[in-house]
C-alpha cells in the first residue's frame, strides 16, 4: 500500500521592532544576560503592559502580504501555565479572535534542474496571532539559569492548514515564508537566534483516503534544513511502523538534526489547562480602515510577483531570476541600472554574477559597492555598442568594481577601445600570419581551427583592442588572397 | 503644638505651612512621635522609614523657604497601602510572600505625589494582597480599631484607614476592588473615597482583580479627599485602562456646585442584614439631604443586590488567580527552602508563602477559569457584570448620585468572622456593585452607634462626575461635626 503525508506547520517569528511587545525596553539579541529589563518584564508587583503599536503594525503588515483578512478588533487573552522562562506565568496571547485569519503562501518547489522553474503552490494559512515571547533557560548540573532578555518579545505564530504533503514543500513554504518576512521588514528571521522557529504536525494515510492519521509533533527543528531533514525521517518513521503492522502513537518528537533521529518527548503539556480568558489589563484595539490603508502602502511586491514580471518585463533567463529576486537591493540595484539603459539581461548578469562574485570576495555588502547601477548601464552600453569586447569589458569592471571610476573614463584612459582601424589591423593580421606560417598552411588545407593560432596572435599584439569580427574578416582576407 | 496637629485635616496642615507656622520636618516629627505612641496598640504601619520621611520634610522646607513650595501637598506626609510601589521602600502586600521585597519603582500614584512634595510615611497594613474585609488576613498580624481596640478596622485598607483616624497621618493611599476603602473608612469614622475605574492609574499597585482595582484616598475630610484625588488623577501612559478624561480643580470645584441633588435611595440597601442603628443614622442623614431641599428618590437595584456578591466573587477570584501567578518564588519574593525543582519551588514556595484568604481565592478562580466551567462562571458573570453596570446607569437616568449605608454593620470584633468566609464577603455587600459598575464612590462619616462605633454613609456618583460626588459629600459634612470626633487611644 502507498501512503501519503499529510502535514501542517506552526512556524514562529520574532517581529523586528525597537522595543517589546508591552513595555519601552528594547528588543535586542546578544546583550549580556537580563539587560533589556524592566518592572513589566519581570512581572514585579504592580508592573502593567501596555501595547507597542508597532508590533500590531508589523503583524498586520505581514497579514496582509499573506492575503490574511485582518480582524477589526485586536483582543488579547491570557494564557496561563507555570513555567520559569514565563516572568508572569501567564503569556499575553490572542486566543479565539487572531489578528489575522486565513491568507496563504505561494512557494516553488525544486525544478527538474537548476536553470528549470519548479512548480508553484499555494500553502493555505489557518490563522497567525501575536503573543509575547518567553525567557530562555539554561540547565546546568545543579542548577538552571533564566534570562529574561527575550522575554516579552513580539511573537507571531503563524498556523497552516494540514495542506502540505512532503519535507520540500515544507522547506519551500519556510523559504517563502522567510524571505517574504524579510523583505517587508517584518522580522529578520535569523533561525540562528532564534526568530524563527518552526514545529511541525505530521501524520500519514494511504494515498486516496480522506480521514487524517494520527499525527505526531515534531520539535526543535532549528533550521530550514532540519525541518526538511526531519520532516522527511518522521514519514519515513511513520511509514515503517505502519507497514510493519504497528500504530502511530499521538506524541511529541524531538528531532536531532546533526544525528537524523527523533525521540518522544515527556508528554507533560497534554494535560494543560490554559484557563484562557481577556487579559483586563488591555483595552481592545480597533483596526479601522485608514489604519490598514497606511499599512498597505508600505507593502513590499510579493516574492513571486517580482519574478513573473522580471521573466516577463526583462525576459530574465529563469536562473538570473532566482538569483536576484531573494535579494530586494540587488533587485532594485538591477531595475535601476536596466531603467539607465543596455540589455536588462547584460546587466542582470554583470549584477548577477560578477558584481555578486567580487563583493563576496572582498567581504563586501552592495550598499559599500563603489559599482553604481550606472556603471554597470555604462558598461553594457560599451559592449553593445562595440566600444569594447566582452573580454575587455571584464576587465573593465574589475577597475571600476575597485576604483569606482566610469567605465567609459576606464576605456578612454587605458586606450582601450576597439581598434576599428583596418590598415592598423591588416599590418597586425599580416604580422601574425608570418609568425604562424604552419597554421596558415592548415588554414588553406581547409582546418577551420587553425585560424585561431593567427587570431589570437593579433589580439596578443593588440592588447585586446582588435575588433575579433574585423580581425576575422582580415585573416580570411588575406589568407584567400 | 505637636499635639494639636495629629487631628488637623490636610488642608488646614497646608494652611499652617503656607503661612509658616509650622515647618514640614515638625510636622513629620509630631506624626513620628504619635506613631511610636499609639501604633503599638493599633498597629497600622507594617513599617515607617522615618529618616527618609524627614529628609523630604527637610528639603519641602527649604522649597517653601525659598518660595518654590509646589502646592498644598508639599511637605505633607501621606501613608501607603502597602500595596502601592514607592521606590526603595518595601512592597510586602502583608504577605509572606513578599515579606524582604523592595520595590525598585514607583508607582504612577508615587510619582505623582512626590511631585507634588508630598512625603510617603510608612507602609500601611491590610489583607494579604487586599483580600479580606478586617485586615486581620494579614501575615503581620491584624491591625486594630482606634475606636475600640478589640474590633476590626476593616479592610483590605484597614492600614490606612486606622492609621488615619489614629492621627498618626493626615491622608493614606488605599486600594478599592469590593469595597476595601469605602468600608474601613466607615469603620473608622473616616472619609474614604474610590474613583471612577479609570481616573487613577494602577501601574504600580500590586493588582487583585485588575477589571476592579482601584487606588483612592482616606483622609478627615471631603475636602482633603479632594485634594489629595486632584494629585493623583489622570490619564498614564504605563496603564491601558487609565482614562483620556479632563481633571478639575477638585477642591476648588466643591465650593462652586451647590446643589441641590436629586438623590436615589436604593431600596434594596436597606433590607435584612442591616443593623437598625445603621439604617437610622442614614435615613437621617437622606433627612438632612431632603430638608436642604435635594430631591429624593426611591430607586431599586434587584440585580445588584441579589447577584453583585456572587459576580464578584467569581471575576475577583478568576483575575487574582492569574494576577497572582507570578508570586513564584523564581525572581522575587519567598522561595521555599525546601524545594527541589521548578514546580517543587512552585508548589511550596506558594503554600509556604500565601495565606489561607489567598490560598481560597486563587484555588476558587483557577476553577472558574478551568475547562468546561469557563462558560457557565466567568462569562456569565461577566454577562450580568454588564446588566449590572446598565442598571446603575439607568438609575442615574434621574439622579445625581445613591445615597445608602457604606456597611451592613459597624465594627465587628477581631475573630468575629475570621472562620466564616461568606458571612466576612457579605460585609462589603454595599460597596462590590460600585467596583462592578466601575462608578465613584465614597463613605463619609455619619454618626455613631450607641456603643461608639462609627457608622458611614456611603454616597455612589455618575462615571467621571468626581466634582459632583465630593460636593455632594461636602455638604453633608459641612451640616455635621462628626469629622470632629477623635477616638481616645
Amino acid at each position: 500500500m502507498n501512503y501519503e503525508a499529510v502535514i501542517g506547520l506552526e512556524v514562529h517569528v520574532q517581529l523586528r521592532t525597537a522595543s517589546k511587545m508591552f513595555t519601552r525596553v528594547a528588543a535586542g539579541y546578544g546583550e549580556p544576560e537580563n539587560t533589556l529589563t524592566d518592572p513589566v518584564v519581570l512581572a514585579l508587583p504592580g508592573a502593567l503592559p501596555v501595547l507597542n503599536k508597532e508590533a500590531l503594525d508589523k503583524i498586520i503588515k505581514a497579514g496582509l502580504m499573506l492575503g490574511c483578512a485582518i480582524a477589526p478588533v485586536c483582543k488579547w487573552d491570557r494564557k496561563n501555565y507555570f513555567y520559569p522562562d514565563s516572568p508572569k506565568n501567564y503569556q499575553i496571547s490572542q486566543y479565539d479572535q487572531p489578528i489575522c485569519l486565513r491568507g496563504a503562501v505561494e512557494i516553488e518547489l525544486p525544478g527538474a534542474a537548476r536553470n528549470v522553474m519548479g512548480e508553484h503552490k499555494s500553502i493555505p494559512l489557518t490563522r497567525i496571532h501575536l503573543e509575547e515571547d518567553v525567557g530562555k533557560l539554561t540547565h546546568g548540573a545543579a542548577d538552571s539559569l533564566v534570562d529574561y532578555n527575550r522575554a516579552g518579545t513580539p511573537l507571531m505564530e503563524i498556523v497552516t492548514d494540514p495542506a502540505l504533503s512532503s519535507a520540500d514543500e515544507a522547506f519551500a513554504f519556510l523559504t517563502a515564508l522567510r524571505l517574504s518576512l524579510v523583505q517587508a521588514g517584518v522580522s529578520d528571521c535569523d533561525m540562528e537566534k532564534g526568530q524563527m522557529r518552526c514545529d511541525a504536525n505530521i501524520s500519514i494515510r494511504p494515498v486516496g483516503e480522506t480521514k487524517l492519521g494520527t499525527k505526531v509533533e515534531l520539535k526543535n527543528l532549528n533550521s530550514i534544513s532540519f525541518v526538511r531533514d526531519g520532516i522527511a525521517h518522521e514519514i519515513r518513521r511513520q511509514t515503517a511502523v505502519v507497514t510493519g503492522g504497528g500504530a502511530i502513537v499521538q506524541e511529541t518528537r524531538q528531532y536531532d538534526g546533526e544525528a537524523g533521529t527523533s525521540t518522544a518527548m515527556r508528554s507533560k503539556e497534554m494535560a494543560h489547562d490554559y484557563r484562557y480568558f481577556p487579559d483586563p489589563d488591555l483595552m481592545p484595539v480597533k483596526v479601522d480602515e485608514a489604519w490598514l490603508t497606511s499599512i498597505r502602502a508600505t507593502l513590499p511586491e510579493r516574492l513571486f510577483d517580482r519574478q513573473r514580471r522580471y521573466l516577463e518585463q526583462f525576459a530574465l533567463p529563469y536562473t538570473l531570476t532566482s538569483v536576484l529576486v531573494p535579494q530586494v537591493p540587488l533587485c532594485e540595484f538591477f531595475e535601476e541600472a536596466a531603467r539607465l539603459g543596455g540589455q536588462p539581461q547584460a546587466a542582470a548578469n554583470w549584477i548577477a554574477n560578477d558584481l555578486q562574485r567580487e563583493l563576496a570576495a572582498a567581504h563586501l555588502a552592495l550598499t559599500d559597492s563603489k559599482v553604481r547601477p550606472a556603471h554597470i548601464a555604462g558598461l553594457v552600453q560599451l559592449v553593445e555598442t562595440g566600444v569594447i569586447s566582452n573580454n575587455l569589458a571584464k576587465e573593465v569592471f574589475v577597475e571600476m568594481f575597485a576604483t569606482g571610476e566610469p567605465p567609459a573614463a576606464i576605456v578612454d584612459r587605458k586606450g582601450l577601445r576597439q581598434s576599428t582601424d583596418t590598415g592598423e589591423l591588416a599590418q597586425w593580421v599580416a604580422a601574425a600570419i608570418a609568425a604562424n606560417a604552419g597554421a596558415a598552411a592548415e588554414f588553406k588545407a581547409g582546418n577551420e581551427k587553425a585560424l585561431n593560432p593567427i587570431k589570437g596572435a593579433v589580439m596578443k599584439a593588440s592588447k585586446g583592442k582588435a575588433n575579433p569580427k574585423l580581425v576575422d574578416e582580415i585573416v580570411r582576407k588575406l589568407l584567400a588572397g | 503644638m505637636a499635639a494639636d496637629l495629629i487631628h488637623l485635616p490636610a488642608a488646614a496642615l497646608a494652611a499652617l505651612l503656607d503661612a509658616n507656622k509650622i515647618s514640614s520636618v515638625e510636622l513629620v516629627q509630631a506624626l513620628v512621635a504619635r506613631q511610636q505612641a499609639v501604633d503599638g496598640r493599633v498597629k497600622a504601619f507594617n513599617s515607617l522609614d522615618e529618616a527618609g520621611a524627614l529628609a523630604l520634610a527637610a528639603a519641602a522646607d527649604a522649597r517653601r523657604a525659598a518660595g518654590q513650595a509646589r502646592g498644598p501637598l508639599d511637605g505633607v506626609p501621606v501613608g501607603f497601602k502597602d500595596v502601592i510601589a514607592v521606590a526603595g521602600q518595601p512592597l510586602t502586600c502583608s504577605s509572606k510572600m513578599l515579606a524582604n521585597f523592595v520595590s525598585p519603582y514607583d508607582a504612577t500614584v508615587t510619582t505623582k505625589l512626590k511631585a507634588a512634595g508630598a512625603i510617603p510615611f510608612g507602609r500601611l497594613n491590610m489583607d494579604e494582597f487586599a483580600m479580606g474585609s478586617s485586615t486581620e488576613n494579614s501575615a503581620f498580624g491584624p491591625t486594630a480599631n482606634p475606636w475600640d481596640l478589640s474590633r476590626v478596622p476593616g479592610g483590605s485598607s484597614g492600614g490606612s484607614a486606622a492609621a488615619v483616624a489614629a492621627g498618626e497621618v493626615p491622608l493614606a493611599l488605599g486600594s478599592d476592588t469590593g469595597g476595601s476603602i469605602r468600608q474601613p473608612a466607615a469603620l473608622c469614622g473616616i472619609v474614604g473615597f474610590k474613583p471612577t475605574y479609570g481616573l487613577v492609574s494602577r501601574y504600580g499597585l500590586a493588582a487583585f482583580a485588575s477589571s476592579l482595582d482601584q487606588i483612592g484616598t482616606f483622609a478627615r475630610t471631603v475636602e482633603d479627599a479632594a485634594l489629595l484625588l486632584g494629585a493623583i488623577a489622570g490619564h498614564d501612559a504605563h496603564d491601558s485602562t487609565s482614562f483620556r478624561v479632563e481633571i478639575p480643580d477638585y477642591r476648588a470645584e466643591l465650593a462652586k456646585r451647590k446643589g441641590p441633588w436629586r438623590l436615589g435611595v436604593p431600596k434594596e440597601f436597606f433590607g435584612a442584614g442591616l443593623d437598625p442603628e445603621i439604617g437610622a443614622a442614614v435615613q437621617q442623614a437622606i433627612a438632612f439631604y431632603r430638608s436642604a431641599g435635594c430631591e429624593i428618590k426611591d430607586v431599586s437595584l434587584p440585580l445588584t443586590a441579589e447577584h453583585a456578591v456572587a459576580v464578584y466573587y467569581l471575576i475577583a477570584t478568576a483575575e487574582a488567580s492569574s494576577n497572582l501567578a507570578r508570586y513564584d518564588g523564581i525572581r522575587y519574593g519567598h522561595r521555599s527552602a525546601a524545594a527541589t525543582d521548578a514546580i517543587d519551588i512552585y508548589a511550596k514556595s506558594r503554600a509556604e508563602g500565601f495565606g489561607e484568604e489567598v490560598k481560597r481565592r486563587i484555588i476558587l478562580g483557577t476553577h472558574v477559569l478551568s475547562s468546561g466551567y469557563y462558560d457557565a462562571y466567568y462569562l456569565r458573570a461577566q454577562k450580568v457584570r454588564t446588566l449590572i453596570r446598565g442598571e446603575f446607569l439607568r438609575v442615574f437616568q434621574d439622579c445625581d448620585a445613591l445615597l445608602s449605608p457604606t456597611t451592613p454593620t459597624a465594627a465587628f470584633k477581631l475573630g468575629e468572622k475570621s472562620a466564616d468566609p461568606l458571612a466576612m464577603y457579605l460585609s462589603d455587600i454595599y460597596t462590590i456593585g460600585v467596583n462592578l459598575a466601575g462608578l465613584p464612590g465614597i463613605s463619609v462619616p455619619c454618626g455613631f452607634t450607641g456603643g461608639g462605633l462609627p457608622i458611614g454613609l456611603q454616597v455612589i456618583g455618575q462615571p467621571f462626575q468626581e466634582a459632583a460626588l465630593l460636593a455632594i459629600a461636602r455638604a453633608y459634612e459641612q451640616g455635621h461635626e462628626w469629622s470632629q470626633c477623635h477616638p481616645a487611644l
